[in-house]
């Protein structure tokens, strides 16, 4: 782990090369942490990976995390590993859901009743997007189709951005908090068919 | 094995057709579906689907309470349940600033090791049945009882024994756990021998594994490989040496590592670690030291049983425990362990109440699954399911 002056040397170096990039920094519970814009979060990966001095090519765990009351409300998690140091360092990617705008006052809660445009084809407006690292780290592939699948969070230039885990028709983004817990309704062909 | 060849002048031979695996096949360990292009009997290009025993434990976490998290996280990976555990436990520990006792780290320590041997047994015994050498899965299953017969002496069951606790374990060993413990520590490396000598110089055996699957050690490490995979290409990589949790430091251990990072060097590499495991349980057990078993902090372990009828305290607490759990401030934490497949990582967020606001396991299973492709194209199909077995994916890990 860099300490806590290290990691705000690690925030001076990229804003001189990406000024506004690094919103916020946190050290706790000896886990270095920085926050980024997610704009921006590509040439802050790049960075990392790179320089001379950071190294730090290793991604352990890309996941995702919902926020809710706060604002913005998701992130995206990037776990990173210098491996000849030994260091981990964390970049949180914030990200805004653009639904709440064409409300106007707080975030919707009706994940389930809005209308699921398949990934790639329309822009998505609806949903929170972010650019994928697939070409900064090839492990990114998996992750990031998961957590597209459970946030509803759109990895701009994925390969292959897919449900993974969820069944392809699925509708609605599990891992959100305003996701109800339990009831999922199973539908029975047979009994469709014959009495449906 | 020799680079496949083409079939001597068929033009019929070049149909490229698609063949789907699974979800239920035994050679997939577990339900896992894969969709293969074949040209003849040469596999041109593989997609794995999964999900099918996708249950939602992370989302179902959020509705529980933090200690009631810990059996929901077992059932992940159902062959390395005591990783979950550690992984889940050490990271609210962390969350929480909560030290646990050094016995608590030794008995961790050494259930950590057992279900190492135990999870590496199982693959063994499913990759040997895989390859055809079926008496493989007896013997390894005969030592796994043995195994799960500690795991029941200690916790009272055989599997998902919710035996780690936050803050240490939930019970003191037995007594008699020690005996058949080092009875059993001293049968295993002779064991380790002498599925060597079945299989070491079985030529069937040799010539599926020795140069197939084989991925370049930059090409694994580009994918996020892990565990024993990346150390059969011949990186030492260890989170055990590496960080510095539990009492790892302490013990003095080998990280086996291959050269070729084929599926014989996988596989070399597994057994290996068996016998380095049986080694820390070892030391662990020689340098059990005495002491509490778990930590001595009322806001989130349990009160003595004992103490519930003599102190009204010790009853608030524990019913204030097994009521609502206790609250965590908000703050998010990852910790990473080595299990037997590689890095475990465990994500978790706290916003303040009793129960997680995100649990989220980093499972080695699923990020080294994105190797299969690399390690199969252009390869027989054949060795495509010795590559899958030397992969050792558990589903339920994949899924959760």
């Amino acid at each position: 782990m860099p300490d806590a002056p290290g990691l705000e040397l690690i925030r001076g170096e990229i804003e001189q090369d990406h000024p506004g990039a690094v919103v916020d920094t946190s050290f706790a519970q000896e886990r270095a942490v920085l926050v980024v814009d997610a704009a921006q979060v590509l040439p802050v990966l790049r960075w990392l990976r790179d320089s001379p001095g950071q190294g730090y090519r290793f991604l352990s765990s890309l996941h995702a995390a919902d926020y809710l009351p706060a604002e913005p409300r998701f992130a995206v998690h990037y776990e990173l590993l210098n491996r000849d140091r030994v260091e981990r360092i964390g970049v949180k990617a914030l990200l805004a859901d653009p639904a709440v705008g064409d409300q106007g006052e707080g975030p919707r809660t009706d994940t389930l009743a809005r209308p699921q445009a398949p990934p790639g084809q329309d822009p998505q407006s609806d949903l929170p997007q972010i650019d994928s690292c697939v070409s900064l780290f090839p492990t990114a592939e998996f992750q990031e189709r998961e957590v597209f699948d459970f946030f509803g969070i759109v990895f701009r230039g994925h390969p292959d951005l897919r449900r993974i885990l969820m069944p392809e028709d699925y509708v609605g983004w599990p891992q959100r908090r305003d996701f109800p817990m339990g009831g999922e309704p199973v539908t029975f062909t047979y009994n469709e068919r014959n009495y449906g | 094995m020799a680079e496949p060849q083409r079939p001597p002048g068929g033009e019929a031979e070049t149909e490229v057709m698609t063949v789907n695996i699974g979800p239920h096949h035994p050679a997939t360990h577990g339900v896992l579906r894969l969709v293969v292009d074949l040209e003849g009997e040469v596999v041109r290009d593989l997609r794995p689907v999964i999900g099918y025993v996708h249950t939602g434990i992370e989302k179902s976490c959020e509705d529980k309470s933090y200690w009631k998290v810990i059996p929901f996280v077992e059932r992940m990976d159902y062959v390395s349940y005591f990783f979950q555990m550690e992984a889940f436990c050490g990271a609210l520990e962390r969350l929480v600033g909560l030290e646990i006792p050094e016995r608590a780290k030794y008995l961790r320590v050494i259930f950590l090791e057992l279900n190492r041997i135990h999870s590496h047994l199982v693959w063994l015994g499913t990759t040997g049945l895989d390859l055809g050498a079926v008496s493989m899965l007896w013997y390894c299953f005969r030592e796994r009882d043995r195994i799960l017969d500690l795991f029941e002496m200690a916790a009272g069951q055989r599997m998902h024994t919710r035996y780690f606790q936050v803050g240490g374990v939930i019970e003191d060993i037995p007594l008699g756990f020690e005996e058949k413990l080092r009875s059993f520590v001293a049968d295993m490396p002779v064991r380790v021998g002498q599925y060597l000598d079945l299989l070491d110089r079985n030529e069937v055996f040799l010539r599926r594994t020795k140069g197939t699957g084989v991925v370049p050690r930059e090409r694994l490490l580009e994918l996020g490989v892990t565990g024993p995979l990346l150390r059969a290409a011949g990186e030492p990589w260890d989170l055990r040496k590496t960080f510095d949790y539990l009492a790892y430091p302490r013990f003095d251990f080998k990280v086996p590592v291959g050269t070729v990072g084929d599926n014989y060097d996988r596989f070399r590499v597994r057994l290996a670690e068996m016998v380095e495991s049986t080694r820390i349980v070892e030391q662990a057990l020689d340098g059990l030291p005495e002491g509490p078993f778990i930590a001595d902090d009322r806001k989130y372990v349990l009160p003595p049983r004992s103490e519930l009828s003599t102190s009204m305290e010790s009853l608030i607490h524990h019913f204030k425990l097994v009521t609502e759990g206790y609250r965590v401030e908000p703050g998010e934490i990852y910790y990473a362990i080595e299990s037997p497949r590689g890095e475990l990582g465990c994500f978790v967020l706290a916003d303040g109440s009793a129960k997680p606001a995100r649990v989220h396991f980093r499972d080695p299973s699923f990020v080294n699954l994105q190797a299969f492709r690399d390690m199969s194209v252009g390869t027989y199909v054949a060795d495509m399911i010795c590559s899958l077995g030397m992969l050792d994916p558990i589903l339920g890990g994949v899924d959760r």
